[in-house]
């Protein structure tokens, strides 16, 4: 981890949660992060993330033995109130009483800050996000981006410890989604603020997170950066839940994998394995002349643009997915062959 | 043409539904200032129906005025909180509660009077005290408060807001001041209209909880309606009118919604 050197700023130990009902929402989780990180939870519904972030911030206590430590302190008894944690919530909780202003000053007016600095604070927040012009707004006059500023401005306003941000995309369009990821990317950046983020959209997982924990029925399936996740996902789960995973069944052994299709070189060490992964973008439409590679037919072809996804059918259950950006026309029925980057080759 | 007709039917639909209405009310406000009803509007108008009332019953009126606001305080403290916890927890046991709470307003006023009788009839300080009254009148509005908080309650997302408050450092206290109780204003207000309206035109129950001491107004209204003549009746009605009028008004300028502008007013 290259933040290793930096201090611990939360840190997990033993956090297990069991809901009154007897569903066990997370199995004992340990975690380290550090000053100044992003780190992503990202996984399907009821995989935990969402009550990790809830013990972390105060909202959930975890099961007993475990323990939440805020700078190498014992915060687990702590209600959220008191751990100075900033909170933005997928529906935002915006208080509809009170004006913009008012919501982002509100925290600084809990801590009794003076009228002045609370003034200063709030423009000062309202003008880093943007919404300066909003501030007499009351929340049900504004629109569903504006309130994610607001709720950003206002859990940022308190100068808290940590910014703890559940699914804040997922009730926005795609298209205000992909802007506000960017600006919160270059927030979280300028402020050098330690930060969890929820989520269930890997492009959201990839684009901010300096690490990435994928999890998966309670438990973490693997804690690493956005390209160590992608390009080695340690559990089939991981390689399939994040990007599109081709799957290729037959047998490898002595340094050459042999399927229906044809066949591949492997140039990792040698080893025995019976099904192999790769990802769409390491297959190319080989040229004529070349001899190495798998043969298929295409199934279906949709042209994109800049690239043309192919299905391709090798006589497995699911057709190989395959991006091209070849100048060529794809039809259905067309004879081709596929050559695959040997480091693009994964066993699990 | 077709649409001038339909228009000008719909018209005059709506007009003779609100005169079957108002025309009663105006009548009953004439009988109020007629010298002798029976007479008619020739007779002459006098104020002489609306004095007596005044002198006869003014303590039925500021009783009245007297219990149904004791009404709504008792009504607040304890249904804000209430309709507050059957909110949050939503439990087999707070809908039981939730269901139970109706029961004073199926339960016919007399009956409810007749088991306060029953029970604390025996203690006669309480008994002539117009206390005993307040208590049927809070057990009577009381569920109409609890509903109208609850309903706006439920409404909102309260435990993402309070969460909300909760992560910027408020403790439960000032949650409940800043978030729930401005949010539920609309609720409580509406509450509150009823409560009021309510207790001061009770009968049923009043009826039976009273004492000679403890003559409320529509009590004094029935009984100027049963022994006296039908213009002091009358009359007491426009009193009553006069009476509520203003306070429903003063309530209802209340409940329209303003944001807390706390910051905002400060930065110019």
């Amino acid at each position: 981890m290259t933040d290793s050197g930096k201090p611990l700023a939360i840190a997990l130990q033993g956090c297990a949660k069991t809901f009154p009902d007897g569903t066990k929402a997370l199995e004992p989780l340990d975690l380290a992060i550090h000053a100044g990180e992003t780190v992503v939870f990202l996984g399907p519904s009821g995989c935990g993330k969402t009550t990790t972030l809830r013990i972390i911030a105060g909202l959930e206590e975890p099961d007993a033995g475990g323990k939440v430590l805020f700078d190498g302190v014992d915060v687990t008894p702590l209600p959220i109130e008191q751990r100075n944690v900033g909170m933005v919530f997928q529906s935002y909780a915006l208080f509809p009483n009170m004006t913009v202003a008012g919501n982002v000053g509100y925290g600084l007016r809990i801590r009794r800050t003076p009228d002045a600095e609370i003034r200063a604070r709030v423009a000062e927040m309202l003008a880093m996000m943007q919404i300066t012009k909003l501030a007499d707004r009351r929340i049900d006059q504004l629109s569903g981006g504006q309130r994610q500023r607001v709720a950003l401005a206002r859990a940022i306003a308190v100068r808290p410890r940590a910014l703890l941000l559940d699914e804040p995309l997922t009730a926005l369009d795609a298209k205000l989604r992909d802007t506000l990821r960017l600006e919160i990317d270059s927030l979280l950046r300028s402020l050098g603020i330690t930060a969890i983020y929820v989520t269930h959209d890997q492009a959201e997982a990839m684009a901010l997170g300096d690490r990435i924990v994928v999890m998966e029925h309670g438990r973490v399936a693997q804690i690493g950066k956005p390209r160590e996740i992608y390009q080695r996902p340690a559990t089939r789960f991981v390689a399939e839940f994040i990007g599109t995973m081709n799957r290729l069944t037959g047998v490898l052994q002595g340094g050459v994998f042999t399927c229906k299709a044809g066949t591949l070189a492997w140039a990792e060490a040698p080893r025995q394995a019976t099904e192999i992964l790769f990802r769409p973008e390491d297959i190319r439409i080989a040229e004529s002349q070349e001899t190495a590679g798998l043969h298929g037919t295409v199934a279906a072809a949709f042209f994109l643009g800049d690239r043309t996804r192919l299905f391709v059918e090798v006589g497995e259950a699911r057709p190989l997915v395959v991006e091209s950006t070849a100048r060529r026309d794809f039809g259905h029925g067309d004879a081709v062959r596929l050559a695959i980057d040997p480091r693009g080759l994964l066993v699990l | 043409m077709k649409h001038r007709g339909l228009f000008l039917l719909q018209l005059g639909f709506t007009l003779l539904v609100s005169a079957f209405l108002i025309v009663p009310v105006v009548l009953s406000i004439l009988a109020g200032l007629t010298v002798n009803y029976f007479v008619g509007l020739e007779s002459g108008l006098t104020l002489r129906w609306v004095i007596e009332v005044w002198t006869g019953y003014r303590d039925t009126i500021f009783l009245s005025i007297g219990l149904s606001l004791a009404c709504l305080a008792v009504t607040l403290v304890l249904g804000i909180p209430t309709a507050y916890v059957l909110a949050k927890r939503q439990t087999a046991l707070t809908r039981a509660i939730e269901e139970l709470l109706v029961m004073p307003v199926a339960v016919p006023g007399l009956a409810t009077a007749l088991a306060l009788i029953v029970t604390y009839g025996g203690l006669a300080g309480f008994r002539t005290s117009w206390l005993f009254i307040l208590v049927g009148h809070v057990l009577f509005t009381l569920p109409f408060m609890v509903r109208s908080v609850l309903a706006v309650l439920s409404a909102i997302d309260l435990q993402t807001l309070e969460e909300g408050a909760a992560s910027l450092g408020a403790g439960f206290w000032a949650r409940f001041r800043d978030i729930v109780l401005p949010n539920c204003r609309a609720g409580i207000l509406a509450g509150s209209l009823m409560v009021v309206t309510l207790s001061m035109g009770e009968f049923n129950m009043t009826w039976l909880l009273h004492t000679p001491l403890t003559k409320t107004l529509p009590v004094g209204l029935a009984d100027a309606y049963a022994s006296l003549r039908l213009e002091i009746g009358s009359a007491y009605t426009l009193v009553f009118f006069l009476m509520i009028m203003p306070l429903l008004l003063g309530l209802q300028a209340f409940a329209k919604p303003r944001p807390t502008k706390f910051v905002a007013e400060e930065t110019e």
